[in-house]
């Protein structure tokens, strides 16, 4: 029979933009049909389906002060619903359910200064938070934006990020952690820990929001703890298997040696404090 | 409490078979084990049984269940919900107590119609254990007996079964019994007593633990060097203790194309935290890649997850996965008692 309270059917979007950034890595705008709004907060993300194909959880890359009523989700193609959303085209229509999750906590962040650390991919969920402050400029204190990635050619949002590079009021540095001989790079070259020594961390005021592959964040970490970074001041966004998105399946359960929370609720955005006794986190 | 002769009892069942519109199902042999399966006469009925190889949670959480049905070309996408109304006979006490916390977990977290749905529409009859497998720990956890959970509850006292009402709905499915009924006297309640007395004889007798003391022995057992990897060595990661859990709920999603591939179904399947790609994401990353770790995860679940999310020890001590897994390594009554020896050691 049919129902007409399913948790599980998703609302239908259109592709209304699709921009390529890297070459397995493209930019879709996505319109809801119904009109409606998303509605997300910077750090959430959305169950994205494809009819045939499956689910998959992808964060939302846009900021909810641009761009409204569409929004932004940055994706590579390394699985099923992945590939299969690359081989869409504009005026096709894709399932959406969420958002979801905790975001980036941006109210108690206001007055403060902002250290963004994205590895590769992990720009996509920090852009929202990003794009977000950059908006509301004035609310938030020094920003210091690292990006690092594998290659040149690897990073994304060029335009963004060479507006970063030129705008006063941000501190901007970016790496690759290697550059081919014919390609022409004024950025750093090596891995993202390396421009954090550059970094002017206020220990009162100075807020680290990190986002990158899993081996990423260990590194990270022992650089900000070097620097005697309070823990409380890092927010970290991570990544899990996640079939339901609302806290039932169990797939994104992350056990502690004293509780156990669930990266689709409690998360995908955790503060550090909170975490760094859970052994399955980092 | 009211009674009824075992020869009125199998009348009922059949007429429930020849004429209500549910479906009735009953605990049958199967083989050499027992099943929930649907009862085609009441001589089948195996009130009896000692364990049955799956628990009754197949009817309310499928093994397969569509959950949206969609058509690729025009990227249409209806819910679904399969209710099949049911009458089910035989539930031992710790399932009735398995299925009580299977619906915290649909009711409180997001209200999942998928299973609520099946749940209201079913009826539950319960039954007290005349038989225990040799691995259930039932008494131990506190589920041998139950004050709740289900809508009717037999007790085989001789010539008749005992019958508990234990809501609306079970006296309304009583209602068709009703010139069948005996009222009871103090003779068969002191019958269901003496029968209630001699349960704790049924079971094993190894466990030394108390059931509320497991979340703080995970906690202190969590990062014991060696504890879990020792334990987990001889696991082959079948995930046969999750399938055949009463309490195990966690599922996968996914799309089954027909051969046209245009029309297709979302479905909702069981999923097992011991299979190796449960926590594996696209670009093989997986954040339980090493057995012990996902076997220290089935017992967190088990002892501490759903203690601290809802109030329930999670495992209901029937003695399921001990019983099934191959190289016989899943018994909780040997984990839980050596974190409590070692404890106690320390």
């Amino acid at each position: 029979m049919e129902s007409n309270d399913s948790l599980f059917l998703p609302e239908q979007a259109r592709i209304i933009g699709e921009r390529e950034l890297t070459s397995n890595t493209k930019l879709f705008d996505l319109n809801f049909e119904n009109g409606k709004e998303l509605n997300h907060e910077p750090g959430q993300f959305v169950e994205l389906s494809i009819a045939g194909i499956g689910e998959a959880p992808i964060s939302v890359t846009s900021s909810p002060t641009r761009g409204t009523p569409s929004f932004e989700l940055c994706v590579r193609a390394v699985g099923n619903v992945t590939n299969a959303l690359h081989r869409m085209n504009v005026g096709e229509t894709v399932g959406i359910r969420g958002p979801f999750g905790t975001g980036f906590p941006a109210e108690e962040l206001k007055g403060h200064d902002l250290l963004f650390i994205a590895g590769g991919l992990g720009i996509a969920p920090l852009r929202s938070l990003i794009n977000y402050v950059l908006d509301n400029r004035d609310d938030y204190n020094e920003i210091n934006i690292l990006y690092g990635c594998k290659k040149p050619c690897e990073q994304m949002f060029e335009d963004e990020v060479s507006n970063w590079a030129r705008r006063q009021d941000i501190y901007h540095e970016a790496t690759v952690d290697y550059c081919p001989d014919e390609v022409c790079w004024e950025g750093n070259v090596g891995v993202i820990t390396e421009l954090i020594p550059g970094v002017d961390i206020d220990l009162d005021e100075t807020y680290a929001v990190v986002c990158g592959p899993p081996v990423m964040y260990k590194f990270v970490l022992q650089e900000l703890e070097k620097k005697e970074l309070p823990h409380d001041q890092i927010y970290l966004s991570l990544e899990r298997r996640m079939k339901c998105g609302i806290g039932e399946c169990g797939h994104c359960q992350i056990n502690g040696a004293e509780e156990e929370l669930y990266a689709c609720q409690d998360g995908p955005v955790f503060n550090y404090e909170r975490i760094k006794g859970f052994e399955e986190a980092i | 409490m009211k009674a009824i002769g075992k020869a009125e009892f199998s009348n009922f069942v059949d007429e429930l078979i020849a004429d209500d519109p549910r479906e009735v199902i009953g605990v049958q042999a199967k083989s050499n084990k027992f099943a929930f399966d649907p009862l085609k006469s009441a001589e089948d009925l195996r009130l009896d049984y000692d364990v049955t190889i799956l628990p009754p949670k197949k009817y309310f959480m499928p093994q397969r269940e569509t959950l949206v049905k969609y058509n690729t070309n025009e990227g249409e996408m209806t819910a679904v919900n399969e209710v099949i109304p049911r009458i089910i006979f035989g539930i031992h006490p710790y399932d009735l107590i398995a299925i009580q916390q299977m619906d915290k977990v649909f009711e409180e977290t997001h209200s999942d119609e998928n299973y609520l749905a099946k749940r209201r529409e079913s009826v539950l009859v319960g039954v007290n254990m005349k038989n225990a497998s040799e691995w259930s720990f039932a008494h131990t956890m506190g589920t041998a007996t139950t004050d709740s959970g289900y809508d009717l509850m037999l007790t085989d006292i001789g010539d008749k079964y005992a019958v508990e009402i234990g809501s609306v709905k079970g006296s309304e499915l009583l209602e068709e019994a009703k010139s069948q009924l005996d009222d009871v006297g103090m003779e068969e309640i002191e019958k269901v007593r003496e029968f209630k007395e001699e349960l704790p004889d049924k079971f094993r007798d190894d466990p030394e633990f108390d059931p509320f003391e497991l979340p703080r022995l995970l906690s202190e057992y969590y990062g014991k060097d060696g504890f879990w990897e020792e334990n987990a060595e001889d696991c082959l990661s079948c995930g046969t203790c999750n399938l055949v859990c009463p309490t195990c709920y966690c599922f996968d999603v996914k799309d089954v194309n027909d051969i046209t591939l245009t029309e297709g179904e979302r479905l909702r399947t069981w999923d097992g935290c011991m299979l190796e790609a449960f926590a594996q994401v696209a670009g093989d990353e997986n954040f339980r890649e090493e057995k012990a770790a996902r076997y220290r995860h089935r017992y967190m679940r088990k002892g501490r997850y759903m203690y601290n999310k809802f109030g329930d020890i999670a495992c209901v001590g029937c003695g399921r996965c001990s019983e099934q897994c191959v190289p016989d390594i899943a018994d909780p009554v040997d984990v839980f008692n050596q974190m409590k020896e070692g404890t106690n050691g320390i």
